[in-house]
């Protein structure tokens, strides 16, 4: 059962992970992309993390990939793309990394098998405490670090993002209001 | 952790049939109960502006949705010629599935017996049910959006762009909404929150629910919910002077029928998941007669109050102009439960440290005014604006 359903839901991703690199469409390829995320989320689910599947879906089907759309809808680029490569070296490069990845990737599978291994099924499913109090406790204690930088990232992120849009027009903003436009 | 006592014994051929049958009940009662509500909104509405409404179909009218319903179904599909094919017919079906889902997690009654074996009145026991909840109504917002990008045609392309960025503002304060309840219920489990809410013992439990214990995520949660489904005030997505149809335009027959299912799916699954936080799902006067129905019955009743605040708000309020929106979204209800939460998580663990009360909410309350008034300070001041063709009422535009 466990085995059909990771296949299942294996072949799924990346089969769809295919999808969202070869669809000529950005809308396709973005509908792949919630396909693949989706797809990640089964196996989330069949590892048990199921507050883990959770949040994947609501946060990245349901809220960035929704905006990889909106930005596509709001500037109509679904139907030209640009073909003619701005950065010639990049090509390689990708391959290069993808090379690296995946070499990491096989070593830390080491030859566990794809369920049940160690790597997956560690002690973080041992006692009786549910999925979201023993994320709780590792971000908060072991992970304080990582978890607090990252929102700093993010915070940066946000305040770089209003301040790039903002530049340059100061007071304008004013004057743009009550036509109704979207901010 | 709670799960459901019919898994516990394995699962044999008779469970997998009490499974089957307990999810064919709910997708009935769904279908059934929208049957009868788009009758309701349509009589309630007319009403409340004077008019008669549905008359003819059966008594009362009551069969004019299984009419309109019939006709749906035998009319002529038509496809635009510059429709994107496969997401067009995709779309209605991201729509209503996840609406579908969204429901089976609602608990609707306590534990009855079937053929020896006991099982919840509700379709499924997950402990993450609040959370599946909302990651499926963030599914949903792909209907919309993808039907209005699919149909390859102006208005439902505006449809679509309006439904993605108030979805996504609005689940956002939804979500913090939800948080204040569960962080205050300690579970995120639906029924975990029932059962939180205390059995029924006389009608002082209704000091216990928790509308009255978290009464701003309520409120909030209320605001967000009418904004989620699409409806008035909050109809932009559709607004039929400005849009046409919105992202509907281009649908017809069952599709269309399947996107109107959706919403009023949508309606009462949003409606059912707020009785069922704020309100004490199933819980009410016990009555000795038939035990295991009442529990539904009352579980049904607060879900139509909410639905009849719906069609109250619909007939009631104009639509709000884009900018409101967003305002209404990003500067009062989000920042307002980021507030609330602050301050629920404060007592969360000022009651589990044993810290007295007489200091707590002193505190809190000083606090918020503090952090209201310094951001209050820091907003930018904008004038009322006069527009052209408009009379000075205009004045709720401060933010």
């Amino acid at each position: 059962m466990e085995t059909v359903v990771f296949l299942l839901a294996a072949t799924a991703a990346v089969v769809s992970a295919l999808g969202v690199v070869m669809a000529r469409n950005p809308v396709h390829s973005a509908l792949s992309l919630v396909g693949t995320l989706f797809a990640v989320a089964v196996l989330f689910v069949l590892q048990e993390a199921h507050f883990l599947a959770a949040v994947q879906v609501i946060v990245y089907a349901g809220a960035v990939v929704v905006l990889f759309l909106f930005v596509i809808m709001l500037l109509g680029v679904d139907r030209h793309e640009m073909l003619d490569d701005p950065l010639p070296f990049q090509r390689p490069l990708a391959l290069a990394a993808g090379a690296v990845a995946l070499f990491g990737l096989l070593a830390l599978v080491g030859g566990t098998v794809a369920t049940g291994g160690f790597s997956a099924r560690g002690p973080a499913l041992s006692g009786s405490e549910g999925n979201v109090e023993r994320i709780a406790k590792s971000l908060f204690t072991d992970f304080i670090w990582p978890f607090e930088i990252t929102s700093v990232l993010l915070v940066i992120a946000v305040v770089g993002a209003i301040v790039l849009v903002r530049e340059g027009r100061p007071g304008e903003a004013e004057a743009e209001d009550g036509d109704g436009a979207p901010r | 952790m709670i799960s459901d006592p019919l898994l516990s014994e394995g699962v044999d051929l008779t469970v997998v049939l009490i499974i089957i049958g307990k999810a064919l009940f709910v997708f009935v009662l769904l279908l059934v109960t929208v049957l009868i509500l788009i009758w309701l909104e349509r009589k309630i509405v007319a009403d409340m502006q004077n008019r008669i409404g549905p008359n003819r179909a059966g008594p009362f009218g009551i069969l004019q949705s299984v009419a309109d319903g019939v006709k749906l179904f035998f009319k002529e599909q038509s496809i635009p010629e510059s429709a994107d094919r496969p997401v067009f017919r995709l779309a209605p079906y991201l729509s209503v599935v996840p609406a579908f889902l969204a429901f089976s997690v609602i608990p609707l009654g306590g534990e009855i017996e079937i053929a020896g074996h006991t099982t919840y009145l509700q379709l499924a026991e997950i402990p993450i049910g609040v959370l599946f909840v909302l990651a499926m109504s963030g599914i949903g917002v792909y209907g919309v959006t993808l039907a209005g990008w699919a149909s390859g045609s102006k208005y439902p392309l505006l449809g679509g762009v309006r439904a993605t960025a108030q979805m996504i503002s609005y689940e956002a304060a939804l979500g913090l909404a939800i948080v204040g309840a569960v962080l205050h219920g300690h579970t995120l489990s639906t029924r975990g929150m029932v059962l939180q809410q205390g059995p029924w013992e006389g009608w002082g439990t209704v000091a216990d629910w928790f509308f009255i214990a978290v009464p701003v995520s309520f409120v909030i949660y209320v605001i967000a919910m009418v904004a989620e489904t699409n409806r008035a005030p909050f109809d932009l997505v559709e607004a039929e002077q400005e849009l046409v149809g919105g992202f509907h335009t281009e649908y017809t027959g069952v599709r269309f029928a399947i996107f109107f299912l959706a919403e009023y799916m949508n309606m009462v699954t949003m409606s059912a998941l707020a009785v069922t936080l704020f309100l004490g799902g199933p819980a009410g006067p016990e009555i000795d007669f038939l035990p295991h129905l009442w529990p539904v019955v009352w579980f049904l009743l607060k879900v139509s109050l909410f639905i009849f605040v719906y069609f109250w708000l619909r007939s009631t309020l104009p639509r709000l102009r884009y900018d409101q929106l967003m305002d209404l979204g990003w500067r009062v209800l989000i920042p307002l439960a980021i507030l609330w939460l602050g301050a629920v998580a404060v007592f969360r663990v000022g009651s589990d440290q044993g810290w007295p009360v007489a200091v707590t909410l002193p505190a809190v309350v000083a606090g918020g005014l503090l952090i209201m008034g310094f951001l209050w300070l820091s907003m930018p001041r904008r004038e009322p604006v006069v527009r052209r063709g408009s009379t000075s009422s205009e004045e709720v535009h401060r933010g």
